[in-house]
């Protein structure tokens, strides 16, 4: 059985996507990119450094041609600044697919849903694919849905926590009354966290604090890599039911 | 001479500079960011046309790491 991941109108390899921030330099981003195995990456949108014309960046050690950019809208409180965002980041060569995160609150980083439906109804009239950070609300990302979002990408825990999933019963009803890939974004923290979510139903996961703040990042890529396979497959494989009496794994005939 | 602010910053231009004049001056690859003046995005096609005057505000951005 071929089992293709497809966001908007591209196919991926890897379920895993990893996030670019937070690594020691950028040698370290693009070998845990590598290790991870994934084919899509999020960007930031921020000012060039005008007074360090030699300082590396980031298109130096990650080939937009080669891997799948997905710019983000991290840092941004409100609609304008997030459709702002996203426009420039069209402007810089043509992204349509996109990752809109509205936050709300600077102690939680939790998604302002209000502005985020808002602005997922605009950038979906403009033509982008948006892949939406929201809360795990059902009936939110369902709004979501219906305004456009190319993927639901509910929070396990707060962004950059580590915390894991947090709520498993919404992620699972999220999954089941979905037309479009849901992908747990944020607050992962280790890899068996990630492996969880995909045995849930999950069609991806985004990872960046996990595998950037582990002790050897390249080491736990790779981890996090296996990990989403082992999810998917598992989930793919079915697990077995349940049963609250012991069940002997060899046969009682012929004991002697 | 013209005195315009570049992402922040106020910096002197000659006149009759153009934002691909500005690019050229800081080594910026036309491929790699994205122009805003005066809070309107320029398409890439309009740089050597648009000229920058007296007070106007340039934000140049590009991609960095993110999650």
């Amino acid at each position: 059985m071929k089992d293709i991941f497809r966001v908007a109108n591209k196919k991926l390899k890897s379920r895993l996507i990893v996030g670019t921030g937070k690594y020691k330099n950028f040698r370290e981003t693009a070998k845990a990119v590598e290790a991870s195995g994934a084919d899509m990456v999020t960007v930031a949108v921020r000012r060039v450094n005008i007074l360090d014309k030699k300082k590396p960046i980031l298109t130096d050690y990650l080939n937009p041609k080669k891997i799948i950019f997905l710019p983000n809208t991290a840092g941004c409180f409100n609609s304008s600044d997030a459709l702002r965002t996203l426009r420039l980041a069209r402007e810089m060569g043509g992204w349509k697919l996109v990752k809109l995160e509205v936050l709300g609150d600077k102690k939680t980083l939790y998604p302002n849903m209000i502005e985020t439906i808002k602005s997922t109804k605009i950038l979906t009239k403009e033509g982008f694919k948006v892949m939406v950070y929201c809360t795990d609300d059902p009936l939110l990302a369902k709004k979501l849905e219906d305004n456009g979002a190319a993927a639901i990408m509910p929070l396990a825990s707060p962004i950059g926590s580590g915390l894991g999933l947090q709520n498993k019963v919404n992620i699972s009803m999220i999954i089941k009354q979905s037309k479009v890939p849901v992908i747990v974004d944020a607050g992962i923290g280790t890899a068996s966290d990630a492996t969880v979510a995909m045995e849930l139903g999950c069609d991806g996961v985004l990872i960046n604090s996990a595998i950037a703040m582990a002790k050897k990042p390249i080491l736990m890529a790779k981890a996090f890599r296996d990990a989403v396979t082992s999810g998917r497959n598992s989930y793919l494989a079915g697990r077995m039911q349940k049963n609250y009496i012991a069940s002997p794994s060899s046969p009682t005939k012929g004991l002697i | 001479m013209a005195k315009i602010q570049l992402n922040g910053k106020k910096i002197t231009i000659n006149s009759k500079s153009s934002i691909q004049d500005l690019l050229k001056r800081y080594n910026l690859i036309n491929e790699k960011i994205a122009i805003e003046l005066n809070g309107i995005i320029i398409p890439k096609i309009k740089f050597k046309k648009k000229y920058l005057k007296n007070n106007d505000k340039v934000e140049v951005v590009h991609f960095i790491g993110g999650g």
